[in-house]
């Protein structure tokens, strides 16, 4: 047995554990934080994806002692006091999501990709979640999602909007709803 | 401009992109997962696979495994014989079908690689892994049975060695006089195409959690299944615990796909270990370990034989097919292909069809429902098949297909398979395809690129499909031996605080029914969308109901809340007469409110009838103190979605890699309750119809062994493996239902894999080539450009 | 599935690494970013008595320039991800860059290590050819002091190093490449799916001609392998497409790759040709 400490989604804990248990069963199975759900055993499907001190990673693939000292986020500690973050309210709005299951992951590997790049493209968006599988949504909406995302935060950062004749707010739309102008119209 | 905006009535929640009731919990992390779930005193069970097939087990010794810490027990498939009978197959297809025992764990022998052969319980997860390393097992490998045609040899070896035979069933279907028609065709058409073996591939793995009777006298069986209803019935069958004391629970379900509409011996043997034991006991499945327990999709060899004259009228159809039942027979595993049997014929008319369907045992997984489960096989066939054909005759494979299909005049139109199709309107959804697709510019692209010997060739494929869904017609399904009927069940609770319950006897599990059955209730009850709650996937909840699959859940289930509602509203309109002091027949009822006609100010909304029938102080004489309503539709006909699909497709001769560079479709689902969510379906039955064409295939060695046996080797697409799709609707109600709707689960799924199959053909064609093996791999189609290139230099 | 049981040490230092290794034998194995020693755990592929995880050895991580030589100095437990981002690797041997940028998946890169990626030698992965080809060199630390071995001599056969088991990679040396022109093309299956075969392309050009060219095969063999004669047939040659693709038809000469559930031996062969032109015109800038 190992002890250690770790930080997950702001609460401390002190433990002994063996140290091949994973971190995804410790954050399941010790913490009760079902939230993170295992999808693979090979680290390919990323439904287990979870923030390490501020890194995306596969936590079927870390062990628990590994987090020693440690901050983990998991999907569990995005909302706070009950608000969604962007990546919360876009996979709703643009209905990337249907049985569920890689969500949590999915959000977390999103949220990775939009730290290092706020305004990716459609392609870089795709590349950014390759480490995580989906069997529900063929992606596209999980595409526009994280767009969506992306577009609301830099609203978000920007300074408050000014008037027309004195400056610029950012006007880039975001996408529209998940139906609105995708469905080609007849 | 028209008047319009004057009406008192509520937009509609029918036809709205409703985002989803469901989503809350899961974008936050708020889940139930089946493997969330844990209970005072659990234990965790663990199975210890056959490493091999087929093997005698000459000596299992599960002594060394109760040594290790924290065991609780240890049995083998003998002690468990005790508990529980046989896991039983519900379709027997034909009279004299072979029908093989199958032990939840395996007796003496082993069939596949991955069988159950022994079983340990564990105070912990990791204590039940490690404890598996002490079973003790001695196997003699027997031969393998792999091929489906080498299974029906004489001297083939035997997957179930008393029955004497490989071959489980043989099931004919004949319609018309296909050899008079094959005699006076011009022409005749022999192609063979093989659907590879498919790992359906849920996100969540399976998992079971079994707790024995406690406060009530009941067990409860959570359980990640498509199936609650169904899988009641089975258990309570294998296990012998009676029918109302097991409760069985589908909690949040992480999708499905067909793979969960089946009940496996994993949730009998935690129900039997729960009553041996009388403790809670969980299993959740590995992704390697599903990818041999769970059951596989597909694998069939399909022979079909096209008589056409030479102005392309197609005469007639024969279509031979052999079909991997692997080594048991699961919940519905032989008639999955005869789901298939009806869809040859796809949207043409013809005079004649020939159809026989042989099941073989092999020793493999066994197979059963995967998304689309026979249709799909079924429109690849066929879709395929009239490339070849407009290939074979010169005509532009649009133009073929229109000289054959069933005009949109002609409906309903009784197909030579002897399915009546309702409804359908081929030539505008395949209009509208080509123009938002560019049909006629990509097809300058090709030639131009042909011209210019671009290694980089352009491909066009088309898809233009329908399929039978929405199971289905009790009658039928006794016609084709299914035990069970296929009718669907709801509920509606008016509740005295004017809030509305739903219980639905569908199953969701990504679909969005909470969602979509409220739009349909709010619309016909007049209540705010909020104000319904839908419940399902609990037996103790939802006493009736047969499940989700088959692209059934709306258009018998949603059915059925849509009739249970309009019960209510006609319960309510007595009652609401009543206390208006008005005749029923004078009163009008909008938008939730029940008002006398020519006396607008007396009113009572549905929500004042609710509380004053929970309060019964004043209802009329003799009426049963209720306004709740339930009903079953036994739906009277399939529903019958169709579109067209078109793929282009960019091949790389020089590396054989298939790219797609754009991807149309457009699909008549008929009416459409919530547009985001068929959107979606759509989407995501396109990829895993892709994923078949280009990506996936469940590999088995010389010896049995599945070599593709983790996700690193089975290669399921990842988001950037996948192109954006242009997805639009044509509108054509089906006249079978009431909601004028018709099912969408599978239909993405069914039409995209021959679009992109011929599309990769299409591009080679001038080199030579005329078919490439699915998956389309880069291997595959470097192979078939080499190939074909040797062959043209030799002649 | 869940790993077998084993012990865990922690060393802050690389003595006490390589000591904890030592004392270990052959049951002790060097647990670096995980990314393919945890999966490997968990389908019960290896039963390690005891891991020691070098994950908190500050000097084994970060990328500096030796004043000697100018060589870049990689410490081992470097991640991938910050392999990418290094100002002094992207200026410098922009091609290990570029290739890491296509091992795994984000996620994985953020965990995964330069040093675990070419100590775990895996013909498949995408690194121990870009070494190769960038003529890089690996320090190893073990009880007898420290060692240098070239690249072309540490991969020694499928997922065997020339490290004994009491040894751990501590650096990575990668001389210069400033001016050389670079591209790593790989070919796999689907986007996080492992190289059917790649390409690690240095190209150095002078007045239009490909003065030198360096090529790594990865998957051509059970060890990553060099393209010598197509590189003896590209010194000299014209960088145009002609010449290079002439020059990339003995790509695949005495290589051995392995059949497996994307390729024949005969496909790779092929596909060795076709991507090593691609990649040398990228390299030269003619694409």
């Amino acid at each position: 047995m190992t002890r250690f400490s770790t930080t997950v989604d702001g609460t401390r804990y002190e433990d002994e554990v063996e140290p091949r248990l994973l971190l995804v069963h410790y954050l399941r199975d010790h913490l009760g934080l079902t939230g993170t759900p295992v999808g693979c055993d090979t680290g390919n499907c990323g439904a287990c994806t979870v923030e390490l001190d501020g890194d995306s990673v596969k936590s079927c693939s870390v062990l628990a002692v590994q987090a020693d000292g440690g901050e983990v986020t998991t999907v569990q500690g995005l909302a706070t006091d009950g608000e969604w973050t962007a990546l919360q309210t876009a996979f709703h709005e643009q209905h990337a999501l249907q049985c569920g299951y890689c969500t949590p992951g999915m959000i977390m590997a999103a949220r990775d990709l939009l730290k290092e790049n706020p305004d990716p493209t459609p392609e870089e968006i795709r590349r950014g979640l390759e480490g995580n599988l989906c069997r529900c949504t063929g992606y596209q909406n999980i595409v526009r999602a994280v767009l969506a995302a992306a577009a609301e935060e830099r609203r978000r950062e920007a300074p408050a909007p000014r008037s027309a004749d004195t400056g610029r707010p950012d006007t880039r739309p975001a996408p529209a709803p998940a139906t609105a102008g995708q469905e080609a119209r007849t | 401009m028209t008047a319009q905006a004057t009406t008192d009535a509520p937009r509609p929640e029918v036809g709205r992109s409703r985002t989803r009731k469901e989503d809350a919990r899961l974008v936050t992390g708020r889940t139930t997962w089946t493997d969330n779930i844990t209970t005072p005193g659990l234990l965790y069970l663990a199975i210890l696979r056959s490493p091999m097939a087929p093997a005698r087990i000459d000596r299992i010794d599960v002594a060394p495994a109760l040594e290790r810490p924290g065991v609780i027990a240890a049995l083998t498939g003998r002690d468990l014989a005790d508990e529980l009978g046989p896991m039983p197959c519900v379709w027997p297809v034909t009279e004299d079908i072979v029908m093989p025992d199958h032990p939840a764990v395996a007796v003496d022998e082993v069939r596949y690689a991955g069988e159950p052969v022994a079983v340990v319980v564990a105070r912990g997860r990791y204590a039940a892994a490690d404890a598996l390393e002490a079973v003790e097992v001695d196997y003699t490998p027997l031969p393998p049975v792999l091929g489906l045609e080498a299974a029906l040899a004489d001297d083939a070896p035997l997957v179930h060695a008393g029955k004497g035979t490989n071959r489980c069933y043989t099931w004919p279907l004949d319609t018309g006089n296909y050899a008079a028609q094959k005699a006076r065709a011009d022409v005749v058409l022999r192609r063979r195409y093989t659907q590879q073996r498919l790992i359906p591939n849920a996100m969540e793995p399976r998992a079971v959690v079994a707790t024995p009777p406690t406060a009530s006298n009941e067990y409860t069986l959570y359980s990640a299944t498509q199936v609650p209803h169904v899988a009641r019935v089975i258990l309570s069958m294998v296990t012998g615990i009676p029918e109302q004391r097991l409760r069985v629970i589908a909690p949040d379900v992480g999708g499905g796909f067909g793979s969960k509409l089946q009940v496996y011996g994993e949730e009998a043997v935690a129900l039997a270990l729960a009553r041996k034991l009388g403790r809670p006991v969980k299993w959740t499945e590995s992704r390697s370990e599903g990818y041999q327990a769970t059951h596989h999709g597909r694998g069939q060899i399909q022979d079909i034989e096209i008589a056409a004259t030479k102005d392309g009228e197609i005469l007639g159809l024969s279509v031979d097919l052999l079909a991997d039942m692997g080594a048991y027979l699961m919940l519905i595993t032989p008639g999955i292909p005869l789901l298939g049997a009806f869809m040859y014929p796809g949207i043409y008319k013809m005079n004649a069809y020939t159809f026989r369907c042989t099941g073989v045992f092999t020793t493999k997984t066994p197979t059963d429902a995967y998304r689309g489960a026979g249709r799909p096989e079924a429109t690849f066939a066929i879709e395929r098949t009239m490339d070849e054909l407009a290939a074979e005759l010169g005509l532009d494979p649009i133009e073929l297909r229109r000289r054959n299909w069933i005009r949109h005049e002609e409906f309903p139109y009784t197909s030579i398979a002897g399915l009546t199709y309702d409804s359908g309107n081929y030539e505008a959804a395949t209009d509208r395809a080509l123009a938002l697709f560019g049909y006629d510019g990509l097809r300058a692209e090709q030639r131009e690129r042909r011209a210019r010997h671009d290694p980089v060739r352009l491909g066009i494929g088309i898809s233009t499909f329908t399929e039978m869904c929405g199971l289905a017609p009790s009658r039928v399904l006794r016609d084709l031996r299914y035990a069970a009927g296929g009718w669907e069940a709801a509920t509606i609770r008016m509740l005295p605080t004017g809030k509305v319950e739903v219980t639905t006897g569908t199953s969701p599990h990504g679909q969005g029914h909470a969602t979509c059955w409220s739009q349909i209730a709010a619309d016909v009850l007049g209540v705010p969308f909020d104000d319904i709650e839908v419940v399902h996937g609990d037996t103790r909840a939802v006493p009736q109901g047969m499940d989700t699959y088959g692209s059934r859940s709306l258009v018998v289930g949603g059915l059925a809340v849509h009739h249970a509602a309009l019960k209510v509203v006609a319960k309510a309109r007595r009652v609401a007469a009543h206390l208006l002091e008005a005749n029923e027949a004078d009163l009008e009822f909008t938008a939730g409110t029940f008002s006398v006609r020519g006396s607008p100010e007396a009113t009572k909304t549905i929500q004042d009838v609710a509380y004053a029938t929970f309060s019964s102080h004043d209802l009329p004489d003799g009426m049963e103190p209720t306004i709740n309503a339930g009903h079953l539709v036994d739906p009277d006909n399939f529903s019958y979605p169709h579109g067209t699909h078109l793929c282009a497709i960019e091949v790389d001769t020089e590396t054989g890699r298939a790219r797609i560079r754009s991807y149309v479709c457009v699909d008549d689902i008929g009416k459409v309750i919530n547009p985001m969510i068929v959107q979606g379906q759509i989407h995501g039955g396109l990829a895993q119809g892709i994923a078949q064409a280009l990506y996936e295939e469940a590999v088995y060695d010389t010896e049995g062994n599945l070599v593709s046996g983790t996700m690193a080797d089975y290669l399921v697409p990842a988001a950037p493996d996948l192109p954006d799709f242009v997805t639009d609707r044509t509108e054509t109600p089906a006249t079978s239902n009431a909601l004028g709707v018709k099912g969408v689960g599978e239909a993405g799924t069914i039409a995209s894999t021959p679009a992109v199959v011929n599309a990769v053909v299409d591009a080679l064609r001038p080199l030579g080539v005329r078919d490439v093996a699915m998956p389309c791999t880069p291997q595959r189609i470097w192979q078939a450009v080499t190939d074909a290139r040797a062959k043209g230099a030799r002649t | 599935m869940i790993p077998a049981a084993f012990d865990y040490v922690r060393p802050d230092t690389i003595d006490e690494a390589v000591r904890t290794l030592h004392d270990g034998g052959e049951d002790a194995k060097v647990l670096a970013g995980g990314q393919s020693l945890i999966p490997i755990l968990r389908l019960r592929l290896a039963f390690p008595e005891l891991l020691v995880d070098l994950g908190r050895i500050p000097e084994l991580r970060g990328v500096r320039e030796d004043p000697a030589t100018g060589s870049l100095v990689i410490g081992a437990m470097t991640t991938h991800h910050d392999v990418i981002h290094d100002p002094l690797v992207r200026r410098h041997a922009g091609l290990l860059a570029a290739a890491t940028e296509t091992v795994a998946d984000p996620a994985v890169r953020h965990r995964g290590t330069l040093g675990g990626s070419l100590s775990h030698a895996d013909p498949a992965g995408d690194l121990p050819a870009v070494l190769l080809a960038l003529d890089g060199e690996m320090v190893a630390a073990g009880p007898r002091g420290r060692r240098t071995v070239p690249a072309r001599e540490f991969f020694v056969d499928y997922l065997r190093t020339a490290l004994a088991d009491d040894e751990v990679l501590v650096e990575i040396r990668v001389p210069r490449a400033d001016g050389w022109g670079f591209h790593y093309e790989k070919f796999s299956r689907v986007a996080q799916g492992w190289a059917i075969v790649g390409v690690a392309a240095l190209v150095r050009r002078v007045d239009g001609r490909i003065a030198e060219a360096r090529i790594g095969l990865t998957n051509m063999g059970s060890t990553p392998l060099r393209a010598r004669t197509t590189e003896a047939a590209l010194a000299g040659a014209e960088a145009v497409p002609a010449a290079v693709a002439s020059a990339a038809d003995a790509a695949a000469e005495g290589t051995r790759p392995a059949t497996d559930l994307s390729a024949t031996p005969e496909y790779r062969a092929h596909l060795a040709r076709v991507l090593t032109r691609r990649a040398v015109l990228a390299a030269a800038g003619t694409e």
